[in-house]
């Protein structure tokens, strides 16, 4: 044994609820063994999750720190460690380490500002805990307004919270799109970027953007366009990641490693990163 | 100062040896060098250095981190750190001696790397003064001082005797050891020793390296360098360099199933591997250019942005020995510093 903590050593979490929520994307339910939160976080601070013998994987954390009964995670099936969850029922046992990174600035720089949440897909998954964070505390935060968008109305994650918690908070606008027409769905169509635009929305608002790297770079683009400076916006990255803690390597981007100097960036300060990410 | 003869060099490997694994630089078969550990009739090399740097001592190419025990939905972790015992690194060069202060600073900074941080702590190491630097040798450009290196004792090997000073707490215990294998000398062998390595570092070929083109900030002038196309093209990614590197301390974690259980253990890594990067879902350097440039603007542009302008590399030459192509940081240095580093 050593004297020193080990961050790379996990605790055990067993996922106590898993929601499916689109075709592609479920949201795990995470406690302890003796049912508690595996550990405090902020809005956008990651954990490493692990099957044993099958790998471990970097997730944002989806619910908000003011849930202080467990922690959920919506994670998109794609590579080995999301597919062998997604195939997880509740009861199973996984592995826990966290939290990593740096969250969003939800109490200093984002108090008293307007907020404008705009996520593609999964995308939304960080943001949801930033979401449901200036949510708990209201009174804090001006004019919330939340554009999301994804393929289909079948693929808009957390779509229920929306529409009956989100959308019917006051002073709380949701403008939700989907690329492509569909039966049943009377909202608009389009993708993200271009929503946007035509909301045309006042430039006294601080942006936080989550989503595909396309989505992340038309929406910048279009922000900047309508008067925008990059000070006020906001995105999380992903990268691929090991340790978490700036050692392995593996998510160096210049001088900054996306696990502890990211994942949270203001936009000006990626401008100052090779065009790497 | 303290020395020995020569030929009492095993007498004192031995005395060593009764408190602690030592290893040091001993002839492979195959005529190179590597750190191994002594044992009775086991010869110290006299090469100049070893393929491999002694970081394997201290962040091995493998090593098991924790175990798991899984049964139906349940997890068992099982922390399988395990006690290190002293051990003492004898021989250890003066590059390689400072390529652990820049691994200290990856891995002994919070979150301390517990794995590491144990073999630093009771790991002892006797740097080794050098007499007959290589034309690949290029310490000096990184301000390394090859005839007096640091570590925990430094050594001297003359013609007739082995010179020891001891310069920390762990490096006066163990000379404290070999009190009566030494004696109290004074230090003008040592001395003529330094002056006439001193000048021959000078005359070295690669003695004029200029690192003034590289260090933190310089990522906007060297990042889009129109001569990362050509000094890549060759790279065939094998990732030599980066084994035979000192400094170089990416890794990768993967979990193994014994049938019995499951091991998850770290390996080398290397950023001029393709995998590197790779996720589900994309990868952000997708061409061997884009890795190659990620390894030396680390070694000098981003390592020193984070690190007082410290270089991630210590000029050991191991590179520019190994690399199939010829390829190698000294080259990549002349060609973006400019004229002034020819």
């Amino acid at each position: 044994m050593s004297n020193y903590e080990e961050t790379l050593i996990p605790q055990v979490g067993v996922i106590t609820d898993v929601r499916i929520d689109t075709p592609d994307i479920k949201t795990f339910r995470v406690v302890t063994l003796d049912g508690k939160k595996a550990f405090d976080h902020r809005p956008g601070q990651c954990a490493m999750l692990s099957i044993p013998g099958v790998g471990e994987a970097m997730f944002s954390i989806t619910s908000s720190p003011t849930n202080e009964e467990y922690m959920e995670f919506s994670i998109k099936k794609c590579g080995c460690v999301t597919e062998w969850l997604h195939q997880a029922e509740a009861g199973q046992q996984i592995t826990i380490r966290g939290p990593y990174g740096k969250p969003f600035p939800v109490d200093d720089v984002f108090v008293g500002k307007n907020l404008l949440f705009i996520a593609g897909g999964v995308g939304l998954a960080p943001l949801r805990s930033v979401i449901n964070y200036v949510r708990h505390y209201r009174d804090r935060y001006g004019d919330i307004d939340i554009v999301y968008g994804s393929r289909s109305k079948d693929d808009l994650l957390d779509y229920k919270e929306i529409i009956e918690e989100w959308a019917t908070d006051a002073g709380v606008k949701v403008h939700l799109t989907i690329d492509n027409p569909q039966e049943g769905w009377d909202g608009h169509v389009g993708f993200v970027p271009n929503y946007v635009k035509e909301l045309g929305f006042d430039t006294n608002k601080t942006a936080v953007l989550c989503g595909p790297p396309i989505m992340i770079k038309f929406t910048l683009e279009g922000l900047t366009a309508i008067g925008f400076d990059k000070t006020q916006i906001y995105t999380t990255l992903e990268l691929r990641m090991k340790c978490g803690v700036g050692k392995c390597g593996r998510c160096n981007v210049g001088a900054k490693y996306v696990c502890k100097d990211g994942p949270v960036f203001r936009c000006d300060e990626l401008d100052e990163l090779p065009d790497e990410y | 100062m303290r020395k020995c003869s020569l030929n009492a060099v095993n007498e004192v490997f031995a005395e060593i040896a009764k408190a602690a694994k030592l290893y040091l630089p001993v002839d492979q078969a195959d005529g190179s060098a590597a750190f191994k550990e002594w044992e009775n009739g086991v010869t110290w090399s006299s090469a100049l250095n070893t393929v491999k740097s002694p970081k394997d001592l201290f962040f091995p190419q493998t090593e098991d981190l924790m175990a798991f025990k899984t049964e139906g939905k349940s997890i068992e972790v099982i922390d399988t750190r395990r006690e290190v015992e002293d051990f003492v690194v004898f021989g250890v060069r003066a590059c390689d001696v400072k390529s652990f202060e820049i691994l200290d600073r990856v891995f002994i900074k919070e979150p301390v790397d517990s794995y590491y941080a144990s073999k630093r702590e009771k790991g002892v190491i006797v740097a080794l003064a050098c007499t007959k630097p290589s034309e690949t040798c290029f310490c000096t450009a990184f301000g390394i001082c090859a005839e007096e290196p640091c570590g925990d004792v430094s050594a001297w090997k003359t013609e007739d005797a082995l010179y020891f000073r001891a310069n920390t707490e762990k490096g006066e215990a163990l000379m404290k050891r070999l009190e009566a294998l030494t004696e109290e000398c004074g230090e003008d062998a040592v001395n003529a020793q330094k002056e006439k390595t001193a000048q021959i570092m000078k005359k070295l070929p690669l003695a004029k390296l200029d690192t003034g083109a590289f260090g933190g900030g310089k990522t906007e002038q060297l990042f889009n360098a129109p001569e990362w196309d050509e000094l890549s093209s060759a790279c065939l990614g094998c990732g030599t360099c980066t084994f035979v590197c000192p400094t170089c301390q990416c890794y990768d974690i993967k979990d193994f199933n014994t049938g019995n259980g499951v091991i998850r253990y770290r390996c080398w890594d290397s950023c001029m591997y393709s995998e590197f990067t790779k996720m589900a879902h994309g990868n952000n350097r997708l061409t061997q250019k884009e890795r190659f440039r990620q390894r030396f603007m680390h070694k000098l542009v981003y390592y020193p942005e984070n690190n007082d302008g410290l270089f991630s590399c210590v000029g050991c030459g191991r590179c520019l020995a190994k690399c199939p192509i010829s390829m190698n940081i000294v080259k990549v240095m002349k060609k973006l510093g400019g004229k002034d580093s020819e």
